[in-house]
C-alpha cells in the first residue's frame, strides 16, 4: 500500500484529506495549503485525528463541513466517517465546523469539465482524479451542484479509517499488544481478552500518535451503516423546535435589522431621508449599506415598519424596463457574435437541414425566484475589531472573504459560524446577506444585531434563476431524428456571481458559462448530426444559481423537443429515447420508470401521461407525470421517477431528495414566475408568487438504480425532467403544445 | 401585558399593535415560530391559541384571547406528541423550517378530525407551504399519528 510513505506529524494530519485523487500528481504542492482548522481550538487531551475526527473526554464529535439545507448531507458525511472509525450514529455529535480551505469541494470542480458525465474514457478519468488540484488552490468550501457526497466518499471515509487505526495504534502502545490483536467496535478499541478502552479515552495519546500508513477502505458488503437508510441526525431537533437557523441566533443586548434595497435590481442608493423612522419608538439607527439601507430596532416588525416611512432615492436601472423587453434582449442573442459555447458538434447540421422538412420550436423560461421557505437573514457582532457572522451560508470561505472586504478589516478578524439553513436552493450560495450583515456590524460596534429580509424583499430583488430561450430546427427520416440543431440564450450567472462577489475565484470572461448549455449538450442520444449551443444575452436581471441550475430551463427545452420529434416520427417516446440512447445506465433508468408506471398501458378515461429524461449533475433520471382533467383545472395525480446514484448510501434519504426535487420543479413549471412592470418586479410574496401547495402535491413514486459508474448527488436530479414531462403530459392530454413556463398561463391546473 | 404560553405566564412590554409572532421571537427569543411571510400565505408561523391553530403573524399583541402553545408545549424529545413521533419515523422534515408550523396545525386537524382522509389533509394542511416539498411524508405522518392517537 504505502505509496505515500511515512508521514511527519503534520503531514500525516493533511494527509487523510488529501489522498483522494492527491496521490497522482502535485501532491506536496497542494498539501501545503492545507490546514487542520481544529487543532487551534484544542484543550490539552483532545484530539483532532483529521480534520474531520474531533475527540475529547466528552465525546467523539465528527465535523461535516457542508451546508444542510434539508437534503441530509450532515447525516451521510457523518455516516462514511462513522462507517471506518466504528462509532455508531448514536454515539457522535456532528458539528459543521470552522470555514477552511481543509474542507475543500473537488466535486464542484467536475461540473466545469467538458466532458459529459457518461465519457469513462482515460481522458476523463483522468482530469476527474486531478479534480481536488484545483479545489484546493480556490479553497473551494462550497454546498452546491450536487456535489457534495461524491467529493466526500473517499475523504471522509479515509477520515475515518485513519483515526481508528490512529486509535489502535495508540491503544497498542498502551497495553503493550500488537495493533494487528486489536479490533474497534461502537467507539472502543477491544483487547483480545474483550476489555474495551473508550476511544474518548485514547484521545490524549493519539494525539501524539503517528500512522505509517493510509489503511485500506472497507469493502462494500462489510458496511454497517452505509447503504441502509439512516434516521437524521437532525430529525428530533426539526421535529420539536429546537433546531437553530441563522434568523434564530440570539445574543445578550441583540437588536434587529430589516433591509430595504432598490426595485431597481442592482441599483444604487442615491440617497434617503430616515427622520421619520428614526422618530418611531423602538429605532435605534437607519444605516446606508451601500445597495440599500437597513433599519435597526428593538424588534424585526419595527425595523420593517421603519423601512416604510424611510424616503429613498434610487438610480435608475439599466435594463428594459418590462418582461417582453428582457425576452427581446434574450432572443438577440442568437448571433454568432454571442455564441458562448458549442460543446457539441457532431455530423454536419446545416447540410442535413438545408433541403429537408424540418420542424422548429421555440421555447420560454421565465426569471424564477428560490423562494426559500427562511427568508435571507445573518446575525452578526463587530466587537475590539473582531467580526463575528452567524449564516446560513452555502461557501463559508467565500463568507469570510466577503465579510471581511465588506466590513474594511483583515479576512482572519473574521469568524463565520454556519447554522442550519431554511431552504436554500442555490440562493444561499449568494453573498449578500453577509455583506450587508457585515456592514451594519461596522456601524453597530459592540451590538449584536440580526439582519433579516422582509419576504417582500427576497422575493422582488433577486438574484433569480436565468430567464432562457430555447430554440430548435430539426428533421426526421424514415422514423429516426437525423438532424437536430438546438440552442439556449439566457443571461449569464457566472458573470453576476463575479460581480456580486460570490466567485471562489475571479473568473476570466473568455471562460464559457458552464452553466449556461448545462444538460442541453451532454445528453445521451445519439443523432447524426447534432449541434448544441449556448448564446449569452447582455446582463440583465441578477441571476444565480437554481436548484439544479441551468438544467431547469434546458431539460425543459431538449425533452419537450424529443417528443415533437417522436410524434413527427410517429414513434413512442419512450421507445424512441430508448432506441437513440447510448448509454446504458440511460436507458436503465427509462426502461425502470416506464416499467413502473405501466406505461404499455393506456391511462385511464380523462388521464394522460408525459415522460422526459434528464441527465443532470451526473445522473441519468427519467420521469412520467400523469395528469388528470377535473372540473377546477388539471391535477398532477402520479409521478413516477428513477435515477441512478451509482452507489445509494441512504435510500431513504435518496426517496425524500427525489420527492423534493420533483416537487421543486413541479411548483415552478405550473405556476411559478418573475415578471416586471415600470423596471421593477411584480411579485413581492406567496400570494403573488403561488409555489406549490398539499393539495396540488402528487403521490410520488421513486427508484434508485446502481449501474453507473461513479457515486453521484442527489439533491438537484429530481428538478429538471419534471416540466418537460408535465408539458409533455398537458400535450397528450389536449392536443396542445405549450412552449411556455409557467405552463399555469396557458392552461388551467387546479 | 401578560401572555401564558405552554402554561408559563410571561410579562412583555410591547406595544398592542405587535403581532404575536414577533412578541414570541424578538420579545421572548421563542424561535421555533418562524417568519415566512408576514402576511397568513404560508403557515410557519403557526401557534395555538386555546388549541386552535392561528397564524401568529396575524394576531396582535392586545387581542390574544387565551393560551398560547407553541411546538414545545406540544412535546418535547423525551416525551413527544403522537404527531411528533410520527413526522420522525416517517423522517419527514428536510430542511425543517416550516415544520414546526406544519405539525401546529396537523395538531388541531386532528382534535377536530381524529380519521382525516386524504382531502381532509390536504384541505387542513394547504395552507402551510413547504419548499422542500415534504408532503407527501406529511400526508403519510398525519394518517399514522391519527392510528396511533386513536389506539391510546
Amino acid at each position: 500500500m504505502s505509496r505515500l510513505g511515512t508521514y511527519t506529524r503534520r503531514g500525516f494530519l493533511v494527509g487523510s484529506v488529501a489522498v483522494a485523487g492527491g496521490v497522482v500528481f502535485g501532491v506536496r504542492t497542494y498539501n501545503a495549503r492545507l490546514e487542520n482548522p481544529l487543532t487551534a481550538g484544542l484543550a490539552p487531551g483532545e484530539a483532532a485525528l483529521t480534520p474531520y475526527v474531533k475527540i475529547t473526554a466528552d465525546g467523539i464529535t465528527i465535523i461535516t463541513p457542508r451546508a444542510e439545507m434539508g437534503q441530509g448531507i450532515h447525516t451521510t458525511l457523518a455516516s462514511l466517517v462513522a462507517e471506518e472509525l466504528d462509532v455508531e450514529l448514536n454515539q457522535i455529535g456532528i458539528e459543521h465546523g470552522p470555514p477552511s480551505s481543509a474542507y475543500f469541494n473537488g466535486g464542484v470542480v467536475e461540473e466545469g469539465y467538458p466532458f459529459p458525465t457518461t465519457d469513462n474514457g482515460a481522458v476523463a478519468e483522468f482530469a476527474r482524479a486531478q479534480r481536488d488540484i484545483p479545489a484546493v488552490f480556490l479553497g473551494y468550501q462550497i454546498t452546491g451542484g450536487s456535489t457534495s457526497t461524491h467529493d466526500a466518499y473517499v475523504k471522509m471515509r479515509r477520515a475515518g479509517a485513519v483515526a481508528r487505526e490512529t486509535l489502535k495504534a495508540a491503544a497498542a502502545a498502551r497495553t503493550g499488544l500488537p495493533a494487528m490483536q486489536l479490533t474497534t467496535e461502537a467507539g472502543a478499541v477491544v483487547l483480545p481478552d474483550k476489555t474495551r478502552i473508550p476511544y474518548t479515552d485514547l484521545a490524549a495519546e493519539a494525539a501524539a500518535t503517528d500512522l505509517a500508513d493510509v489503511p485500506e477502505l472497507r469493502p462494500r458488503g462489510a458496511w454497517r451503516i452505509l447503504g441502509k437508510s439512516q434516521d437524521r441526525l437532525d430529525v428530533v431537533d426539526k421535529t420539536t423546535g429546537r433546531a437553530i437557523y441563522a434568523s434564530d441566533i440570539r445574543l445578550p443586548g441583540m437588536r434587529f435589522g430589516a433591509l430595504r434595497r432598490s426595485p431597481h435590481l442592482g441599483g444604487s442608493l442615491r440617497g434617503f431621508d430616515a427622520s421619520d423612522a428614526l422618530e418611531m419608538p423602538g429605532v435605534d439607527a437607519v444605516l446606508d449599506v451601500g445597495t440599500g439601507v437597513v433599519a435597526v430596532a428593538r424588534d424585526t416588525w419595527t425595523a420593517m415598519r421603519a423601512l416604510d416611512v424611510v424616503s429613498y432615492d434610487w438610480a435608475p436601472p439599466t435594463y428594459p424596463t418590462n418582461t417582453a423587453g428582457h425576452f427581446e434582449a434574450i432572443a438577440a442573442a442568437f448571433n454568432p457574435d454571442q455564441l458562448d459555447s458549442r460543446q457539441r458538434d457532431e455530423g454536419n447540421v446545416e447540410a442535413a437541414l438545408a433541403n429537408a422538412t424540418t420542424i422548429e420550436g421555440e421555447y420560454r423560461a421565465p426569471y424564477l425566484a428560490h423562494a426559500t421557505m427562511e427568508p435571507m437573514s445573518a446575525a452578526a457582532l463587530m466587537q475590539d475589531g473582531a467580526l463575528q457572522i452567524w449564516a446560513g451560508t452555502q461557501g463559508p470561505t467565500v463568507a469570510r472573504r466577503e465579510a471581511a472586504l465588506a466590513a474594511g478589516i483583515p479576512e482572519d478578524s473574521v469568524t463565520i459560524s454556519t447554522t442550519l439553513l431554511g431552504g436554500a436552493f442555490g440562493r444561499r450560495g449568494e453573498m449578500d446577506f453577509v455583506q450587508i450583515a457585515a456592514r451594519v456590524a461596522v456601524q453597530m460596534q459592540g451590538t449584536p444585531v440580526l439582519l433579516t429580509y422582509p419576504r417582500e424583499e427576497d422575493t422582488s430583488r433577486g438574484p433569480y434563476r436565468p430567464a432562457a430561450i430555447g430554440r430548435f430546427r430539426a428533421t426526421v427520416a424514415d422514423g429516426v431524428p437525423v438532424a437536430v440543431d438546438i440552442s439556449t440564450a439566457s443571461p449569464s450567472i457566472m458573470a453576476g456571481i463575479d460581480a456580486r462577489g460570490g466567485a471562489p475565484a475571479p473568473i476570466p470572461g473568455f471562460l464559457p458559462d458552464f452553466t449556461l448549455a448545462q444538460a442541453l449538450w451532454d445528453q445521451p442520444y445519439g443523432i447524426e448530426n447534432y449541434r448544441v449551443s449556448g448564446y449569452k444575452s447582455e446582463p440583465l436581471l441578477s441571476v444565480g444559481f437554481w436548484r439544479s441550475v441551468g438544467a431547469s430551463q434546458n431539460s425543459f427545452f431538449h425533452e419537450c423537443m424529443m417528443d415533437e420529434l417522436a410524434l413527427a416520427a410517429d414513434r413512442d417516446p419512450v421507445e424512441m429515447r430508448l432506441a437513440l440512447m447510448t448509454d446504458a445506465p440511460s436507458r436503465a433508468v427509462l426502461e425502470a420508470v416506464a416499467e413502473m408506471a405501466g406505461w404499455g398501458s393506456a391511462p385511464a378515461t380523462g388521464r394522460a401521461r408525459g415522460v422526459a429524461f434528464a441527465l443532470a449533475f451526473g445522473v441519468p433520471t427519467a420521469q412520467i407525470v400523469e395528469i388528470e382533467q377535473t372540473d377546477s383545472g388539471i391535477m398532477v395525480r402520479d409521478v413516477w421517477i428513477a435515477a441512478d446514484v451509482g452507489v445509494a448510501l441512504d435510500p431513504r434519504n435518496l426517496d425524500a431528495q427525489l420527492i423534493s426535487g420533483v416537487n421543486y420543479g413541479l411548483s415552478a413549471a405550473i405556476g411559478e414566475e418573475i415578471t416586471l412592470t415600470d423596471s421593477a418586479v411584480d411579485q413581492s410574496n406567496f400570494h403573488d408568487y403561488p409555489v406549490l401547495r398539499m393539495y396540488q402535491a402528487p403521490r410520488i413514486h421513486t427508484r434508485i438504480l446502481e449501474n453507473q459508474r461513479h457515486i453521484r448527488g442527489i439533491g438537484e436530479p429530481g428538478t429538471p425532467a419534471v416540466a418537460p414531462a408535465l408539458a409533455n403530459a398537458v400535450f397528450a392530454l389536449t392536443g396542445e403544445r405549450l412552449r411556455e413556463l409557467p405552463l399555469g398561463k396557458n392552461v388551467r391546473f387546479a | 401585558m401578560d401572555l401564558t404560553i405552554n402554561g408559563s405566564r410571561h410579562n412583555v412590554d410591547l406595544p398592542d399593535d405587535m403581532p404575536l409572532l414577533w412578541a414570541l421571537r424578538d420579545g421572548l427569543n421563542i424561535t421555533s415560530v418562524k417568519y415566512g411571510c408576514g402576511i397568513a400565505q404560508c403557515g410557519a408561523c403557526t401557534v395555538h391559541i386555546d388549541g386552535e391553530a392561528v397564524r401568529s403573524c396575524q394576531v396582535a399583541l392586545a387581542d390574544v384571547w387565551g393560551e398560547i402553545t407553541t411546538i414545545e408545549g406540544l412535546g418535547t424529545p423525551d416525551a413527544l406528541h403522537a404527531l411528533q413521533a410520527a413526522w420522525i419515523d416517517h423522517q419527514v422534515a428536510q430542511c425543517g423550517y416550516c415544520q414546526s408550523g406544519q405539525i401546529m396545525q396537523a395538531a388541531d386537524l386532528l382534535a377536530r378530525n381524529p380519521k382525516p382522509t386524504d382531502e381532509d389533509i390536504d384541505a387542513a394542511m394547504s395552507g402551510n407551504l413547504c419548499r422542500c416539498g415534504t408532503y407527501p411524508r406529511i400526508r403519510a405522518a398525519v394518517h399514522s399519528a391519527a392510528r396511533a392517537m386513536q389506539e391510546v
